[in-house]
């Protein structure tokens, strides 16, 4: 391993690391990486993951898509830690990310910022087909735990939200 | 028993036990939205019940599948309101309504409890209770305003459900001491904030809350006595761990 190895180059590796069920995001987009570690003297690299639901059967795919990956660019110690530490919020969904989820028709949750999160907030969706806000929930579960069921008045569409949490 | 234990089996025993009986409704459910939003608030349930047989495990106790699948009905500390059947969907809702409420409220407190690990994982699941919440809400309001069959029948799931509800706030040894080391506001705190939060439901609906005056709270739950609905809920749940418990899934 040279010594020019840097975070930077980690995260633009794990780019290719896509979530399981939305083939257009990278793990990094979407906020499940945390943190990347380098140690100078082993050359190991630590990767911090945190699920964005905790229970997203998808996890131990993630860990072993990025231990995989890193290995694949001559990484030979590659540790993968999950926990909560830092809980995940999907305002750690990234432009980028929010863009991905468009391109596979899922509505990006909208950023919460400092507003009071109650319930009402999470009726909220824009349509990913036409854009438009004329929208109802029909329902807070749908395919999978991240993913809302909304319906679009305008383009009389039913349509997934990534839940805002 | 430790008060970090003691509180940690209460709840993550709740959890696992409802999240069991949510996902009875796989395959049941009155339409097919329903079917999906209890077998999706089942596998919520059941991964928050790992976070926190996982905080166990971090002090010391048994690997999370052994602690919940070897166990017998008396080793549980759920209350009885959870291991009831599904019965029919009224008290399903009911029950859900009554329970995650109380849970929404519970975990927003632990996010600041004076223990850290357990803070983080209240900080993450809160977020994801707010929508059993807001699910349960609007199955609430629609039929506790709808026809009078709806709502003869919500009301009557209410009036059955309610002194098991209560049971949910029944205390143990350990409470003063969760209070005073800041782990946790205590159940009565909770009761109180629950009722103010189910009563500004119920008020936007035709159902009324029965006189808590007169209802008898369902204990014994949190000190390991069960309905004979538990053991047979457990021995399903792990026929299969059961059959190899060193299997390699």
């Amino acid at each position: 391993m040279t010594s020019t190895l840097t975070k930077a180059q980690i995260l633009d590796w794990l780019q290719a690391v896509k979530d399981p069920e939305i083939p257009t995001i990278s793990l990094v987009d979407l906020g499940v990486v945390r943190g990347v570690d380098i140690n100078e003297a082993s050359g190991a690299v630590s990767v911090h993951l945190t699920p964005t639901f905790a229970g997203c059967p998808a996890m131990d795919y993630m860990k072993r898509d990025v231990e995989r990956t890193l290995r694949e660019h001559g990484i030979e110690q590659v540790h993968v830690d999950i926990s909560l530490r830092e809980a995940w919020s999907s305002d750690m969904i990234s432009d980028a990310g929010r863009e991905a989820l468009r391109q596979h028709k899922l509505s990006p949750p909208p950023v919460l910022g400092n507003v009071v999160f109650d319930l009402d907030f999470l009726e909220y969706a824009e349509c990913p087909n036409c854009h438009g806000h004329n929208t109802e929930l029909r329902t807070p579960f749908g395919a999978t735990l991240c993913r809302a069921v909304h319906y679009c008045y305008d383009c009389r569409q039913l349509f997934e939200q990534f839940k805002p949490v | 028993m430790d008060p970090k234990l003691d509180l940690l089996y209460r709840l993550a025993d709740d959890q696992l036990i409802l999240g069991h009986r949510n996902s009875e409704w796989n395959g049941l459910g009155p339409i097919l939205e329903e079917d999906i939003a209890f077998s999706s608030m089942a596998q919520d349930k059941l991964g928050h019940s790992l976070q926190l047989y996982g905080l166990l495990h971090a002090l010391g106790e048994a690997e999370p599948d052994t602690v919940a699948f070897t166990r017998n009905a008396p080793q549980f500390h759920s209350c009885q309101l959870v291991e009831l059947p599904i019965g029919e969907y009224d008290f399903s809702l009911t029950r859900h309504f009554l329970f995650d409420h109380a849970e929404l409220l519970r975990f927003e407190a632990l996010a600041t409890s004076s223990y850290e690990p357990l803070a983080q994982v209240a900080r993450k699941l809160r977020g994801e209770l707010k929508y059993h919440a807001l699910h349960a809400n609007t199955w609430i309001k629609r039929l506790g305003t709808a026809t009078d069959e709806a709502i003869e029948r919500m009301q009557v799931a209410l009036n059955f459900t309610l002194p098991y509800a209560l049971g949910i706030f029944e205390k143990t040894e350990a409470e003063d001491e969760i209070i005073s080391s800041g782990l946790f506001i205590g159940e009565d705190e909770l009761q109180s904030r629950w009722l103010t939060s189910i009563t500004k439901v119920l008020g936007q609906t035709a159902l009324t809350l029965p006189d808590f005056t007169t209802v008898t709270p369902v204990l014994g739950g949190r000190h390991g006595q069960h309905t004979e609905h538990l053991q047979p809920l457990l021995d399903e749940m792990a026929e299969v761990f059961r059959l190899d418990p060193t299997a390699d899934w």
